[in-house]
C-alpha cells in the first residue's frame, strides 16, 4: 500500500521525462538520421567531416578544454582556502561566490557584452587613464573568458565538497609518517579529490563544449562553435535533419565525459548540486 | 631506570581562552609504556598532539633526546602516531598505506617489501597486502594503522585512544597485543585513554590528569592503591571517599569510629579524605566490626556481590564473594593496611593540584 503510494509520487516525473527528455530525444535521432524524404541516412551525422563543420567542432572542443583547465586552476586553490576555513565565515564566502549562479545567465553574459565591447565600459575607463584599449570582444578570448564567468561555481563547488569530506587526521597521518606539505598535498589531498575534479569537469566542460550563447554574444558572429552551427541549422536554415545529426555527433563527446566522471566519481562524492 | 627520552617543561596551551593545559612537567622514560589518563578535555590528547608535532603549545618547551623540538614541524619528529579513527588512506590499498613513510624516506623497493611482510606479521594480518582498507574491520583496521606507524622504526609510538572504537572483546584482545608489540618492538609507548581498566592493564607508569593538571604519577599498584587524591582515588576503580580526622599516627577517625591505619604524618586532629576500596571491606558480624550498618543494596556481578551497607551515615560500597542480603545487619572490618590517607584539597581550586615529581 505504502509502496505504492510512493510510486504515485514518481509519476510526475516519470511523465515529466517522458515527454520532455525521451520524446525529443527519439526525434531528435529520428531526424538525425533521416533524410527529408524520411529515408534512413548518416549523411548528417558524417557531414561532421565537412571543414566547415568539423573547424566549429574544434574550436568548441579547444575552447572549453581551454575553460576548463583555467577553471580548475583558478578553483583548486579557491576550494581549499574556502575549506580550510572554519565553518560560519566560509558559508558568506560561498554565499557571495553563488550569487552571480541566481542571476539570469543571458543577462549575466549580455554584462560582460557591455564591459569588453571596444566602445565598451573596460576601454572607456583605460581610454579615460590613456592606456591602450582591449580588442577582446568578438575574439576567442572573449568566449573563453564568459565561458571561465559562467561556469566557475560548477567548478568550485565539487571540489570544496570533496576536500571538506577529507579527514583532518589524514592529513595528519601523512605529516606524521614524514610527508611535507607539498608530498601530503600531492599523496592524499590530490587523489582523495579527484571524483570532486573529475565532477567539476564534467560540469564545466560539457556546457562550454554546447553553448552557443556565449559564443554568440561575445564572439559576434564571426566565432562559429558546434553549438552555433546546430542553433543555425534548426532557426536559419530550417534544416532539422542536419541540425539532428551534428547533434547526435555533440552527444557522443557528452556521453564520454559522463561515462568517465562515473568510472572515477564510483559514489557520487563529487556531486555538489 | 633508563634515561629520559622525551622532556615536557612547563607546557602551557589554552584554546579560546580556555586553559586547556597550565605548567605541565613531565618526562617520559626510553621503553616505557606511559598511559595518560583522564577524562574527556583533561589535557591528554592534547599533551599527545604536542609531543606528536600537531599543535604547538603556547608556553614551554618539548624536549626529545636531548634537542628541543618545540617548533620541530610533525613530519620531521622521529616518532609516529595511531589514530583514534586510524586515518588510513582509502584511496591506497593495505600494502601502499604501509609503504607510505617508508616511500617519503626514499627506501629501496625490496627494504619496503620486506618491512610490509615483516609488519603484517607482526600484526597478525599476513597476506592482506592488496586489501583496500574500507574491506577491513574496525580491529583490523588499527591494526594496519600501527603496523604503518611502526614501519618507520619510530623511538616512539602516540597512541590516541586507539582501542575506543572496537567492541569489549575486540579491546581485551587488542590490549595484549599491544602490550606484546610493546616487547618485540622495544619502543616507548604514549598511550592516551579514559578508560582505566585499559591504563591499569597494559601501562609501566599511568599519568593521571584532570583539568589541565597531572594529579599523580605512578606505576598502575600505586595508582590504584596508594591514590594521592580524591579525583585519582575516585577515577580509578570504585572507592569509597569519606571525610574523615587523622587523629594521630596510625588512628584516624571514620564517621565516629576509630580505625587503625598505618599512615603517619599527617599531623593531628587533621581533616582529611580517607580511601577505602570495595573490596577491601570486610563484612562480619554485628559484634565484630569496628561499626555496624544495614545492606542496603545487593547486586550479583559474577566475580563477586556489589552491596551497599547504610553504616553511621553513609553508603558503603562493598565487593564481597559472600552474601548479604538486603536489610541484614553487618559489621564493616578494615585492615589497617588498606586505609589510604590523602590530604584534603585547601579549597575548590586545588581539586585540581599539580602534583610534582
Amino acid at each position: 500500500m505504502k509502496n505504492k503510494f510512493v510510486k504515485l509520487l514518481s509519476l510526475p516525473y516519470l511523465i515529466w521525462s517522458a515527454g520532455f527528455i525521451i520524446i525529443p530525444l527519439i526525434m531528435v535521432f529520428y531526424y538525425g538520421l533521416t533524410d527529408k524524404s524520411g529515408r534512413l541516412t548518416f549523411a548528417n551525422v558524417a557531414s561532421i567531416t565537412l571543414p566547415v563543420h568539423f573547424k566549429s567542432l574544434i574550436i568548441a572542443l579547444l575552447l572549453s578544454l581551454i575553460s576548463t583547465v583555467i577553471c580548475l586552476l583558478l578553483s583548486y586553490p579557491l576550494a581549499m582556502i574556502l575549506a580550510s576555513m572554519n565553518k560560519g565565515n566560509n558559508k558568506l564566502m560561498i554565499l557571495i561566490f553563488v550569487l552571480p549562479m541566481w542571476m539570469n545567465f543571458l543577462l549575466r553574459t549580455l554584462a560582460w557584452q557591455t564591459l569588453l565591447e571596444n566602445e565598451g565600459v573596460i576601454n572607456t575607463i583605460l581610454q579615460l587613464l590613456h592606456m591602450p584599449t582591449l580588442k577582446i570582444i568578438n575574439t576567442p578570448y572573449a568566449i573563453v573568458f564568459g565561458m571561465i564567468y559562467n561556469f566557475l561555481p560548477f567548478m568550485v563547488l565539487p571540489i570544496y565538497n570533496v576536500l571538506c569530506k577529507i579527514d583532518g587526521n589524514l592529513l595528519n597521518a601523512a605529516r606524521d609518517l614524514g610527508a611535507n606539505e607539498v608530498q601530503t598535498f600531492l599523496k592524499v589531498t590530490l587523489p582523495l579529490s579527484v571524483p570532486g575534479i573529475i565532477s567539476g569537469i564534467t560540469m564545466v566542460f560539457v556546457p562550454a563544449l554546447t553553448t552557443f550563447v556565449i559564443s554568440d554574444l561575445l564572439g559576434g558572429s564571426k566565432i562559429l562553435l558546434i553549438g552555433n552551427v546546430i542553433e543555425q541549422e534548426f532557426t536559419l536554415n530550417s534544416n532539422w535533419h542536419l541540425g539532428s545529426g551534428l547533434s547526435i555527433v555533440l552527444m557522443l563527446f557528452i556521453i564520454i565525459s559522463m561515462i568517465a566522471s562515473a568510472v572515477f566519481d564510483k559514489d557520487g562524492e563529487g556531486s555538489a548540486l | 631506570m633508563s634515561n629520559k627520552l622525551i622532556t615536557l617543561e612547563n607546557i602551557s596551551k589554552s584554546y579560546d581562552n580556555h586553559l586547556v593545559l597550565d605548567e605541565m612537567n613531565l618526562y617520559i622514560r626510553e621503553n616505557e609504556f606511559v598511559t595518560l589518563l583522564g577524562p574527556s578535555g583533561c589535557g591528554k590528547t592534547t599533551t599527545l598532539r604536542i609531543i606528536g608535532g600537531f599543535e604547538t603549545p603556547d608556553t614551554g618547551r618539548v624536549i626529545f633526546d636531548g634537542n628541543d623540538i618545540t617548533k620541530l614541524p610533525a613530519y620531521k619528529r622521529q616518532l609516529n602516531t595511531v589514530f583514534q579513527k586510524y586515518a588510513l588512506f582509502t584511496h591506497m590499498n593495505i600494502a601502499e598505506n604501509i609503504a607510505f613513510g617508508l616511500k617519503i624516506k626514499n627506501k629501496s623497493k625490496s627494504y619496503i617489501d620486506d618491512k610490509i611482510k615483516y609488519a603484517l606479521k607482526l600484526v597478525n594480518l599476513e597476506g592482506y597486502e592488496n586489501r583496500m582498507p574500507d574491506s577491513l574491520s574496525g580491529g583490523q583496521q588499527q591494526r594496519i594503522a600501527i603496523a604503518r606507524a611502526i614501519v618507520n622504526e619510530p623511538k616512539v609510538l602516540l597512541l590516541d585512544e586507539p582501542l575506543g572504537a572496537l567492541d569489549l572483546k575486540l579491546r581485551q584482545d587488542m590490549q595484549y597485543e599491544l602490550i606484546r608489540l610493546k616487547n618485540e618492538l622495544g619502543i616507548t609507548f604514549i598511550y592516551v585513554t579514559h578508560d582505566q581498566e585499559e591504563a591499569l592493564t597494559m601501562s609501566d607508569t599511568i599519568v593521571v590528569m584532570n583539568q589541565g593538571y597531572i594529579q599523580q604519577i605512578g606505576t598502575p599498584e600505586m595508582i590504584y592503591n596508594e591514590p594521592e587524591n580524591a579525583f585519582v582515588a575516585d577515577f580509578i576503580g570504585d572507592s569509597n571517599i569519606i571525610d574523615s580526622i587523622f587523629i594521630r599516627d596510625e588512628l584516624v577517625e571514620i564517621l565516629g569510629a576509630k580505625f587503625a591505619c598505618v599512615d603517619k604524618g599527617f599531623g593531628e586532629n587533621k581533616h582529611v579524605d580517607v580511601v577505602i576500596r570495595p573490596e577491601d571491606i570486610e563484612l562480619v558480624k554485628p559484634e565484630e566490626g569496628t561499626i555496624t550498618g544495614e545492606v542496603t543494596h545487593l547486586i550479583f556481578k559474577g566475580v563477586h556481590y556489589e552491596m551497599e551497607v547504610m553504616a553511621n551515615g553513609f553508603e558503603w560500597l562493598v565487593h564481597s564473594t559472600k552474601m548479604f542480603p538486603v536489610g541484614e545487619k553487618v559489621g564493616i572490618k578494615v585492615d589497617p593496611f588498606n586505609i589510604q590517607i590523602m590530604n584534603k584539597p585547601e579549597s575548590e581550586d586545588e581539586e585540581a593540584v599539580q602534583i610534582e615529581e
